[in-house]
């Protein structure tokens, strides 16, 4: 009989023991159905953590509560906090659009605004922040950085006026990294961002993640075992709803605590 | 529908082998014979079906075919220049033109957009965004009893709100009773074009820190516009048309006006009073009058689907 993994102590194991996210004991519901049940982690700063399991784990609804996506969909609910920097984003009289606008997040199919340009799109997060309206230099320098960093700038930057269809999956998914770091959240989060890409715009989006951890929290879900241990600091194991395991990548994937986490990983299921 | 299946009856008998019995033979001939009968009685009905199927495309099509044949035949002898600028002559006399007619129906559809689009599009928008809720499914289903009203019926309705208190028949109390008829078509087309979004488009909007309110309209909206435009300017090109609801609000002009607050002449309103006439001169002009009509509405809807070809913004890039 599993016993509920719900552990009061948050396992963090990093040298920088500034929690930037953490849940506390969070419980996520589609309806009266239970998909995350009583998970308590930290994630530090300037680390990558993935989480991995088998399909229907709860490791995407997991990951939505952080900057409270979750409740966009009819008959989600969710207990327990999770804290960004200290401050628990579920309390009353959070604003849900205001934690949105402090983190940043990747979908697992490209998601580029078909309307837009390519220039408009990676500046489409910077409409709604508040403080003072930037001016057009301004902007066309944060736009460069972040299609830099997304290792995208090359490829687009005869074109940033034309059409975000025209580019390729793969360049359209590094478009959505860019649209998210242009604007310079703290934490990323990212949903099977490799899923539907080609493995050299999965090399190149990895790599990407090597470079950007320094200043940011970097939440990645995965179901691929060979991702997590290549790009995450710490990997977290779910099943059914609940955090199994929780270590340091190393660890977790050589020497795993629990049996289960061992199944999984050596492919005895999942 | 034009491939046939093999000619299996003539794909030869097995022969038997050596160890058979001459009874299984029998048995393995006949079984045969059976599949080759029912292979060919199947031909024969399909093509019978598929004979039927063309039939009934033909005739479907057909009355249109006939009505486009008859319009240009009987219209294009009365259509001149002098029609597109000339006031209707006084009965009897020849000439002519229903000038004020195509500018009245012009004149028309353009209040019916005015009061139709906004409020069609924003319920369109609505039912969509919130779909599930009771008062989307009552909105919806009340924008589909609404189409299926009558179109005398909002006729008289307008003229009891709209033309009997103010006293005068008017082209505003036509243009008002249009836009009505045109809220549950803008509505259907809009919320169909809206659903068309992906929903990981707002998804992606949400997790970027957009409001819904924000989501909903530069996003979803904008993503939806060129659909939305097509089914607008597709319910503008129906309301064209319409009759009945101009019978008793915009009356019919046989003098110049553009006033809002006076009758005005219509297209649908000459045809139905020159149809009848006897006089044979404006016969004829209704003819010509009914292919301008259609000539409109072709315009209309050709233009709607030349604007949506390239600038569809749906697809991947993939």
């Amino acid at each position: 009989m599993p016993q509920p993994a719900s552990r009061p102590e948050m396992p963090v194991a990093a040298p920088d023991a500034r929690p930037r996210v953490a849940t506390r004991d969070l419980r996520a519901f589609f309806g009266q159905t239970p998909a995350v049940r009583g998970v308590s982690i930290a994630m530090a700063h300037g680390s990558v953590t993935a989480i991995i399991g088998p399909s229907g784990c709860g490791k995407s609804t997991l990951l939505r509560c952080i900057n409270r996506m979750h409740e966009t969909v009819p008959t989600a609910r969710v207990e327990g906090s999770v804290l960004l920097d200290g401050q628990d984003v579920y309390a009353p009289g959070v604003n849900a659009v205001d934690v949105r606008r402090h983190v940043g997040m990747v979908f697992q199919r490209p998601t580029a605004f078909p309307t837009l340009s390519i220039r408009d799109n990676v500046a489409a997060g910077l409409k709604v922040r508040t403080g003072k309206p930037k001016s057009r230099s301004e902007l066309a320098e944060i736009v460069e950085t972040a299609l830099h960093r997304a290792a995208l700038w090359d490829e687009v930057k005869d074109r940033l006026d034309s059409s975000a269809l025209g580019l390729s999956g793969g360049q359209q998914q590094r478009l959505c990294i860019a649209r998210a770091l242009a604007t310079s959240p703290s934490v990323i989060l990212l949903d099977e961002p490799t899923a539907s890409l080609d493995p050299i715009s999965t090399q190149s989006v990895e790599n990407l993640l090597h470079e950007l951890k320094g200043d940011m929290t970097i939440v990645i879900v995965t179901h691929n075992m060979q991702q997590a241990a290549r790009v995450s600091d710490h990997t977290a194991f779910m099943l059914a709803g609940e955090m199994v395991e929780f270590e340091d990548t190393r660890t977790l994937f050589m020497n795993p605590k629990d049996e289960r986490t061992e199944a999984y990983i050596t492919g005895r299921f999942g | 529908m034009t491939t046939s299946p093999p000619e299996t009856s003539q794909r030869p008998v097995p022969e038997p082998s050596p160890r058979q019995t001459p009874l299984a033979t029998r048995v393995q001939r006949a079984a045969a014979e059976r599949t080759a009968r029912s292979i060919r009685g199947r031909r024969i009905r399909s093509r019978i079906v598929i004979g039927f199927m063309y039939l009934a495309s033909f005739l479907a099509v057909l009355p249109l075919v006939l009505i486009l044949f008859h319009l240009v035949r009987e219209g294009m002898q009365s259509i001149s220049p002098a029609f597109f600028s000339q006031l209707p002559a006084p009965p009897g006399d020849p000439g002519g033109g229903m000038a004020n007619a195509i500018v009245g129906t012009l004149i028309l559809i353009s209040i019916a957009a005015i009061v139709g689009l906004p409020i069609g599009i924003g319920a369109g928008l609505y039912v969509a965004e919130n779909r599930g809720t009771r008062l989307a499914s009552t909105v919806r289903f009340l924008a589909d009893v609404l189409n299926g009203l009558p179109s005398i019926v909002i006729g008289i309705f307008a003229w009891q709100v709209l033309v009997r208190p103010i006293g005068n028949f008017s082209a505003l109390a036509g243009g008002i009773a249009l836009g009505v008829m045109m809220v549950p078509l803008v509505t259907r087309s809009t919320e169909e074009m809206i659903r068309l979004v992906p929903n990981s488009l707002r998804e992606a909007a949400l997790a970027l820190g957009y409001s819904e309110a924000r989501t909903s309209l530069s996003i979803v909206l904008r993503t939806a516009l060129p659909g939305i435009v097509t089914g607008a300017l597709v319910a503008v090109s129906r309301i064209a048309g319409e009759t009945a609801p101009l019978l008793f609000t915009a009356l019919g002009n046989q003098f110049w006006s553009v006033a809002l607050d006076q009758p005005i002449a219509a297209l649908p309103l000459q045809i139905y009073y020159y149809a009848t006439s006897p006089y044979e001169e404006q016969r004829a002009l209704a003819w010509a009058g009914a292919l301008v009509l259609i000539g409109i509405v072709l315009i209309i809807s050709l233009g709607a689907r030349m604007a949506t070809r390239n600038r569809f913004g749906l697809g991947s890039g993939d």
